[in-house]
């Protein structure tokens, strides 16, 4: 069977929506079903019961109570709301923040902005392995801590926080705890009647839902806060105001219940799948796995290949569609803020490339990596003159080198 | 990231990649850059008894702009005099391969390559001084 | 299917098919995001800059001063939160009439240290110019005045607006929410800093808006994150939503004159039958100084929940206020304003035509509604 190019494997950035998602939306894109929030017609209705069977079905894939489900426009949103809304609300307990390194932008830029307005934050620094250490957590917690946020799947290399450990140590010392759980729905098992969280968002188009849709748990017992970022019409309780895209919240309800049912047949055949991409990568010389192999989900591979320069890597595998370990900034190459938290140099964080495996990623399509891989890797370490000093035992800290 | 058709060319097949003896006292290296920036180029030259560059060599760790732009001037070397080589600057490489503005260091860098590779062969042919 | 007939244009509109299809591929195969620079990125981010052309062409702007956010409400609160942000000394003022998307977050940028002052509109819904002269007398932050009431239809003097409010230093935002579509918008012309768009009014999707503003304008985004929308709107884009969106605008680029001219027709026909009935009509008395999809009305002594409800059970979806503050009962703050009596105003019930109404719809609405005002006032009779 021969492949179709690019592959797509940066299910981590979005995923395609799913068929019968999209077929689920689109009787409420074509035919009329109104504005939710206008009780006082039928269409009104009609669109009203789909989203709160949409709200439902995200409550289920996380055993929540579909009245802790609060809808927004995306897990930037959500993140911004839980962050920003919670530390507002409860600034009088204190104004210091906890959070992490490897935290997605949009946390770690909100944390930022309450900086700006006057609170205090830690970002704490993971371990090499990208996991959080209980002990350095605990300590970094103030009696003046009013929140801290963790995020339960890391975005670039996939590895999985001890969220219920790290939500115990929040609950003993009276803090609110949000966790971004926007690349964990569908890859990891949650159920937020035991786990000690009190704010999680959510995104629809990391698991095969709609761009443009995501959702906040906020606990109702006991019962947690916020100052709405979003003000207008008053809707979702006044949490967050705005006329709901009733077709997106349709998506992703679908979206989430096709996760809970699929989940675990899925997640087997892509772990399958990402064993096979990474045994077939190893055992090139200097490759590095970012990031703990264990506790991870079997969605991602982020691994690091030596000596081979970042943006010509790119230019190198344009077959695949995948990410890589640099940000595009318009004039130069910025290497992932989440590799150097792990401690790894600007060079190996250059040469990452993430590749994240999905529900619609074939055998033959990870073949088809590995061989390209494999032959374009060989082909930039011919050019590579850092290769050939490697190979000839010189050590390429002990030069001197020119900087430009 | 839109890159010329010539710096396609010469990323997908670089031309004279590869390495010359560099204690030959007739072969100049010159390697500039830094792993940290992101470009290191190793540009190689060989001279014959007439002073004529009969040969050039490189390897390139770098985007496929400082690849293009050390491939081209392998090209541009041979056979060029010494003095030939010395005039060429890296505005005609920018041209060449119609570099973007973000692109421009990685001609800088070659035409650095080649004053290295010249500084060397020339360390090399006058012992005396370099002994001084 | 549902086969009754709808009549509230401004609170939503349906799809058109025609953006539908151009919305298709990006709920489908082309699912990239457009942060990505692999090809499948690559699709998304022109097909948004495209959409960003279109949206920027239907209202006079320029592409690059176009923000797309997740719709109206959004779009609205990032103006008034973000404007006056970075003046923190300024008051924020705003009309009488204003949406709660307007409302809502200039009343908490009071927790921030801004005072709110409203400005008052004359009986026909229009802003006071002397009020605002006398309220611009403080140093103010931002004006804002909704370009075209959601519920009277009624238009403001935005251009003269913006003038007086430059005059003073201060930055002039328009939520242009109910004007997009139905009247000719532009953004150079009008003279304002900040103008709020929504696509689901303009027959485009759910989740899509823009906030069209003047680059010189310092603003404090909303959203933190990942930096898209040139730092102003983070999150990933809703691709599909925002094509939808553009692909919206084209059509009405195109079709602007001949879909008002449909709609006035029937608008105007309408308010013949409904002052033969005794209605009274809200707003401007000169149609034309009115959106020419909408009536806004009440007939004396007919509550106007009921009316809507008994409409409804004839198949005919009209509104009793805007959309937004239906699960309130209060009379209409719009008409408060413009000092309707209370008992009055509680009758309110809004007709916006938009596109697919037919002038055969129009004729059996104007009979239903007869003969429900003739049974709704005998049940009045007799409960009296």
């Amino acid at each position: 069977m021969s492949v179709h190019t690019p592959i797509y494997l940066d299910y981590s950035a979005t995923t395609p929506t799913d068929p019968r998602v999209a077929e689920a939306m689109i009787p409420y894109l074509t035919q009329h079903y109104g504005n939710p929030a206008s009780r006082s017609h039928p269409f009104g209705w009609t669109a009203e019961k789909a989203v709160e069977n949409a709200r439902e079905e995200v409550a289920k894939l996380v055993n929540a109570d579909p009245r802790e489900i609060v809808w927004t426009s995306g897990a930037t949103e959500s993140n911004n709301l839980a962050i920003k809304g919670a530390a507002n609300f409860y600034s009088g307990k204190g104004k210091h923040i906890v959070t992490i390194q490897t935290e997605h932008k949009a946390v770690i830029d909100t944390v930022r902005e309450l900086e700006r307005v006057g609170f205090e934050a830690t970002y704490l620094a993971p371990e090499s392995n990208g996991l959080v250490d209980l002990e350095k957590f605990r300590a970094a917690l103030r009696p003046d801590t009013v929140l801290a946020s963790v995020m339960l799947v890391n975005n670039e290399i996939g590895v999985i926080q001890d969220i219920e450990a790290i939500g115990n140590i929040c609950r003993e010392q009276g803090v609110i705890f949000h966790v971004d759980a926007a690349q964990a729905t569908g890859k990891v098992a949650i159920d937020l009647e035991k786990l000690p969280v009190d704010l999680m968002s959510f995104s629809a188009h990391k698991t095969y839902g709609p761009k443009g849709i995501g959702a906040l748990y906020v606990r109702r017992k006991p019962r947690i806060r916020l100052e709405a970022q979003m003000h207008g019409g008053g809707h979702e309780r006044g949490l967050r105001s705005g006329t709901l895209a009733t077709h997106q919240i349709v998506g992703m309800g679908e979206a989430f219940r096709i996760a809970r049912e699929e989940m675990e047949l899925e997640n087997a055949r892509i772990r399958r799948l990402r064993d096979r991409l990474l045994a077939g990568l190893q055992d090139i010389e200097e490759v590095y796995v970012n990031g703990d192999i264990k506790q991870r989900v079997p969605h991602n591979l982020n691994i690091s290949f030596n000596y081979v320069e970042g943006e010509s890597l790119i230019m190198a595998v344009k077959d695949i569609a995948v990410s890589s370990g640099s940000a595009c900034t318009s004039a130069s190459l910025e290497p992932s803020y989440v590799l150097r938290a792990l401690g790894r140099s600007d060079e190996l964080a250059h040469s990452s490339i993430r590749f994240t495996i999905g529900r619609f990623t074939t055998e033959e399509e990870i073949d088809y990596t590995i061989d390209l891989m494999r032959k374009k890797i060989g082909k930039l370490r011919e050019l590579s003159p850092l290769w050939e000093m490697y190979q000839d035992g010189i050590d390429l800290n002990s030069v001197q080198w020119a900087a430009h | 990231m839109a890159y010329s058709d010539k710096v396609l060319d010469h990323y997908e097949n670089p031309r004279n990649v590869g390495t010359l003896d560099k204690n030959d006292p007739h072969v100049g290296t010159g390697m500039v850059g830094a792993p940290a920036c992101g470009d290191v180029m190793k540009l190689q030259i060989k001279v014959n008894d007439d002073g004529i560059i009969e040969d050039a060599k490189f390897k390139t760790y770098g985007c496929g702009s400082a690849i293009a732009s050390s491939s081209l001037v392998t090209e541009w070397l041979k056979g060029k005099s010494l003095d030939q080589a010395a005039q060429i600057k890296n505005s005609a490489i920018v041209e060449e391969l119609a570099l973007p503005p973000v692109k421009i260091h990685c001609s800088v860098l070659a035409e650095d390559a080649i004053k290295a590779a010249l500084a060397d062969l020339k360390a090399k042919q006058t012992p005396a001084v370099a002994a001084a | 299917m549902n086969s009754a007939v709808y009549l509230d244009h401004n609170g939503t509109t349906l799809l058109d098919p025609r953006v539908l299809q151009a919305m298709m591929p990006y709920l489908s195969e082309q699912h990239g995001n457009a942060t990505s620079r692999h090809v499948f990125g690559r699709g998304a981010r022109q097909a948004i800059d495209h959409a960003r052309g279109q949206v920027a062409d239907a209202v006079g702007a320029h592409p690059s001063q176009v923000i797309f956010t997740a719709g109206g409400t959004e779009a609205d609160n990032l103006a008034i939160c973000g404007i006056p942000a970075t003046r923190p000394n300024g008051q924020i003022a705003m009309s009488a009439i204003e949406h709660p998307a307007v409302t809502r977050p200039a009343f908490a940028m009071r927790s921030r240290g801004h005072r709110v002052a409203v400005i008052a509109v004359d009986h026909v819904g229009r802003v006071e110019k002397n009020h605002l002269d006398a309220i611009l007398e403080k140093p103010t932050a931002l004006v804002s005045v909704m370009l075209a009431n959601n519920e009277t239809g009624v238009i403001q003097d935005i251009a003269g607006i913006a003038e007086t409010t430059r005059r003073h230093g201060a930055f002039m935002h328009t939520d242009a929410v109910q004007g997009l579509g139905k009247i000719k918008l532009d953004f150079t012309a009008l003279n304002v800093h900040a103008m709020s768009l929504s696509a689901h009014k303009i027959n485009g999707p759910q989740g899509a808006g823009a906030l069209v503003l003047d680059k010189r304008v310092d603003i404090q985004p909303l959203l933190h994150g990942g930096g898209q929308e040139k730092g102003l709107r983070s999150g990933t884009e809703n691709v599909a939503a925002i094509v939808g969106f553009g692909a919206a605008c084209e059509l009405i680029r195109h079709e602007l004159v001949q879909r008002t001219g449909a709609v006035r027709q029937l608008r105007d026909q309408l308010e013949l039958g409904l002052k033969a009935l005794g209605a009274h009509i809200f707003g401007a008395a000169s149609s034309n100084e009115r959106l020419p999809n909408t009536s806004f009305f009440a007939f004396p002594e007919i509550e106007g929940e009921t009316l809507v409800m008994a409409l409804d059970r004839k198949g005919f979806a009209v509104a009793s206020g805007s959309a937004c503050s239906s699960d309130s009962t209060e009379p209409s703050h719009v008409l408060l304003a413009m000092g309707v009596e209370p008992e009055l105003a509680r009758g309110a019930v809004r007709v916006s035509f938009g596109a697919g109404n037919s002038r055969q719809q129009l004729v059996a609405f104007l009979q239903v509604l007869e003969n429900e005002l003739q049974r709704l006032k005998r049940l009045t009779a007799v409960a009296v």
